[in-house]
């Protein structure tokens, strides 16, 4: 046993509102600079849709992840001296114009503009040529959409989803989407990192943070096309790419991601999983449907003596220990099982979860009157029963969360419906009826593990939500530098601008 | 004659010195401006005819240069027989005009999209203009002055060892036509402007990524194991 910490974001789709807070925390603390506009480390996508960059998991277009053909693992991407042969042109990167050209406005002409009958405007022009631009697409084009025939039918994870839903999902009545908020997975099987010839990109052992070293990155950008994820981008002024980084010195100093802690509708929660770094590859090596099972098997309980003492002996401190005992994401990952990765098949091993949304409740037209569709059974309110019914596809949410394991997906929004009927009995009516507790016993769950989910999920405060342990900055330089010395130059470092080169 | 010292002699040592120190320096000090400074985000239609066309040109050329310069003999055996040597030259020839085409694009294509354009350097444009140089003159020499492969070995190899074991031996060169000339300057002149250029990815080409583990995961904190390369996976993925 290898034990390592990972710090791991987990989102509440339920709870996600769309309104894109969290992009633009992001935006205004990192990637507010030349080169760097069109990089949304932290997205917010309406789905089903198209998604950001458009089309991002259409991967035999772009290359992205790990395949696995029954015997060995390998890079969809290249191998690696294919790879060097790529580097002078790399047919998988995807260009600006599948993301955007990025665009301000000219807000001058509204100062400087002469006296005229007209009012004066300000035009759109391009960041990148400072010329004016017809703008054909933005960062979040889609937004709201989702349901449309134009995206929610490029979406790549409808395939598979049968004709006779796709057209239900077109009726007025049935449409649907829901917003799906991205940063990088900081995968434990990383394939940006795998295909970086330069070896410019590491992950952090301590937190399992994914980093792009920018003095090693010599552009040769193979991380953008090998991410399946489409979550590092390549600064086209600088020429290094750069990616999300889980606002590794926000998390240093004890606060969450600017993108969690600004979010509005508290979605996003954040704690320490502790993992068996030795069991990584095999569990990248199984079929699609046991992808789910495998990756929750590579998470350690954090209670176990064994795994805390083999957790110890790797250098993990205690307060990381026992943060990850009270850690949210671990509850809902490994002790509820609510929570997926996103797109398990790309064997990446995503570190980052997503518990996925419930439908709103399906309506029929009868008589030219809408009508909310509730069978006669009380248990049925939520479409226990018949999830077929609700108006997200399963087959979607498979194809989203579990690599097409619906099981999986029809396990997880059970629960959820079990935990809300369960409380709206309790709330509403007082009691707990018998039929409620049957439908608790067929989700698999029991009042107290409800109660916990409930509170977790629609109750908790900032130091619940987010359980960040200490960093321990000091050991660090201790094991490099003596202290005192590195107190003393600071400030005196030479920085450099971050310029395009000569 | 004075200009062939200056030109032949002197210039070279300074763009040899020039070359190798201030990589060196700009490796060590100044790594976040080295990068090969890719544009294929902007643009990808004429890249992919310029850069695989000017690459793989230029570097089988430059293979073609070291081999006369390392295997004089090698070359001279194989050239023996006529129409190796015929089948060389074109080869040759065939390379050059390639890259030379490629070149073309790669200029034509920094000129002409705005977005390429917009992030050009003044040092973009001497680089390419220097290998335009160098690519035309080469092309030009080889038709010209015919079965380069063969003089090559009795003039150029001695002429460079000369230079790299100090005792520059001018009298070589001097009576050479000045297209030849111009391409050997030129060529002092790119290896002076190598370590100020986007030339020097280069030398940052990443053989080492055949021999290193797919992951790396890197410590901070443990002393014990701190610097070292440790992996996740092993060879088996």
């Amino acid at each position: 046993m290898n034990v390592r910490a990972h710090m791991s974001m987990l989102f509440h789709l339920d709870k996600c509102i769309g309104c894109h807070t969290c992009s633009v925390a992001c935006k205004n603390l990192w990637t507010d600079r030349k080169g760097a506009e069109y990089m949304w480390w932290n997205n917010v996508e309406t789905r089903p849709g198209t998604g950001y960059p458009t089309q991002w998991e259409s991967q035999e277009r772009f290359n992205g992840g790990w395949v696995y053909d029954g015997k060995t693992l390998r890079l969809r991407l290249h191998s690696k001296l294919g790879g060097l042969m790529k580097l002078f042109y790399n047919p998988s990167l995807p260009e600006m114009d599948d993301y955007y050209e990025p665009f301000t406005f000219r807000y001058q002409d509204l100062f400087n503009a002469p006296a005229s009958n007209d009012q004066p405007t300000a035009i759109p022009i391009s960041m990148v040529t400072g010329e004016p631009i017809n703008i054909q697409r933005g960062p979040n084009w889609d937004d709201d959409l989702g349901g449309s025939n134009t995206y929610a039918w490029n979406d790549p994870n409808m395939a598979g989803v049968p004709e006779s839903v796709r057209e239900q999902m077109q009726e007025l009545e049935r449409i649907v989407f829901n917003y799906m908020p991205r940063i990088c997975n900081h995968c434990l099987n990383p394939a940006c990192v795998a295909a970086c010839p330069s070896g410019a990109i590491y992950k952090r052992a301590e937190d399992g943070v994914v980093l792009v070293n920018e003095n090693k990155c010599r552009a040769w950008r193979m991380c953008v096309a090998a991410c399946p994820y489409k979550k590092v981008y390549y600064n086209w002024s600088t020429g290094k790419s750069e990616k999300c980084l889980l606002c590794f010195p926000r998390l240093e100093t004890g606060q969450a991601p600017a993108c969690a802690h600004s979010c509005v509708g508290r979605i996003r929660y954040m704690g320490v999983l502790l993992y068996d770094a030795d069991r990584i590859p095999q569990s990248a090596m199984v079929p699609d449907d046991q992808l789910v099972e495998a990756h929750r098997a590579v998470i350690l309980d954090p209670s176990d003596p064994e795994v805390i003492a083999a957790a110890r002996k790797n250098g993990i401190e205690d307060s990381w220990i026992s943060a990850a005992q009270n850690s949210p994401a671990y509850k809902f990952v490994k002790v509820w099982e609510l929570a997926l990765p996103l797109h398990p098949e790309y064997r990446t091993m995503a570190m980052m979860y997503y518990i996925p949304p419930l439908s709103p409740v399906v309506s029929v037209v009868e008589e030219e009157l809408y009508k909310l569709k509730i069978s006669p059974d009380s248990r049925d309110f939520e479409l226990f029963d018949h999830l077929d019914d609700a108006r997200l596809p399963i087959q979607y949410l498979a194809n989203l969360f579990s690599g097409g394991n619906e099981a999986v997906i029809r396990g997880i929004l059970r629960k959820l419906l079990a935990v809300r009927t369960y409380m709206r009995r309790k709330s509403v009516e007082g009691e707990v009826d018998r039929k409620t507790m049957e439908l608790l016993d067929e989700a698999g769950t029991n009042p107290k593990e409800v109660e916990a989910i409930y509170r977790l999920t629609t109750l908790p405060n900032l130091a619940e939500r987010f359980v960040i342990p200490q960093y321990h900055r000091e050991t660090a330089i201790e094991s490099w530098t003596d202290p005192l010395a590195r107190k003393g130059e600071a400030g005196f470092g030479a920085l450099q601008p971050p310029q395009r080169g000569e | 004659m004075i200009w062939d010292t200056i030109l032949f002699v002197i210039f070279p040592y300074i763009a040899l010195a020039i070359g190798i120190v201030v990589a060196i320096y700009r490796s060590i000090h100044r790594p976040f401006s080295v990068s090969s400074m890719s544009s294929q985000l902007l643009e990808r239609k004429k890249l992919y005819w310029g850069s695989i066309s000017f690459h793989y040109g230029i570097l089988a050329v430059l293979l073609g240069h070291l081999v006369a310069l390392l295997l004089p003999e090698g070359l001279m055996l194989w050239n023996a027989v006529p129409i190796r040597l015929y089948l060389l030259e074109l080869t040759g020839l065939a390379l050059g005009i390639w890259a030379l085409a490629g070149l073309c694009i790669l200029l034509w294509r920094r000129l002409s999209e705005k977005r390429v354009r917009a992030v050009t350097t003044p040092m973009d444009l001497v680089v390419l203009v220097l290998l335009l140089v160098s690519a035309v003159t080469g092309v030009l020499v080889a038709t010209l002055y015919r079965f380069g492969s063969f003089w090559f070995t009795a003039i150029f190899t001695p002429y460079l060892v000369s230079i790299f074991t100090f005792q520059p031996r001018v009298s070589l060169v001097a009576p050479l036509p000045w297209l030849i000339k111009l391409h050997v300057v030129n060529f002092f002149l790119l290896l002076a402007v190598f370590p100020f250029s986007r030339l020097l990815h280069i030398a940052t080409y990443p053989f080492t990524y055949l021999f290193r583990p797919w992951q790396l995961v890197i410590w901070n904190r443990k002393p014990e194991t701190a610097g070292k390369l440790s992996r996740t996976g092993d060879n088996k993925i």
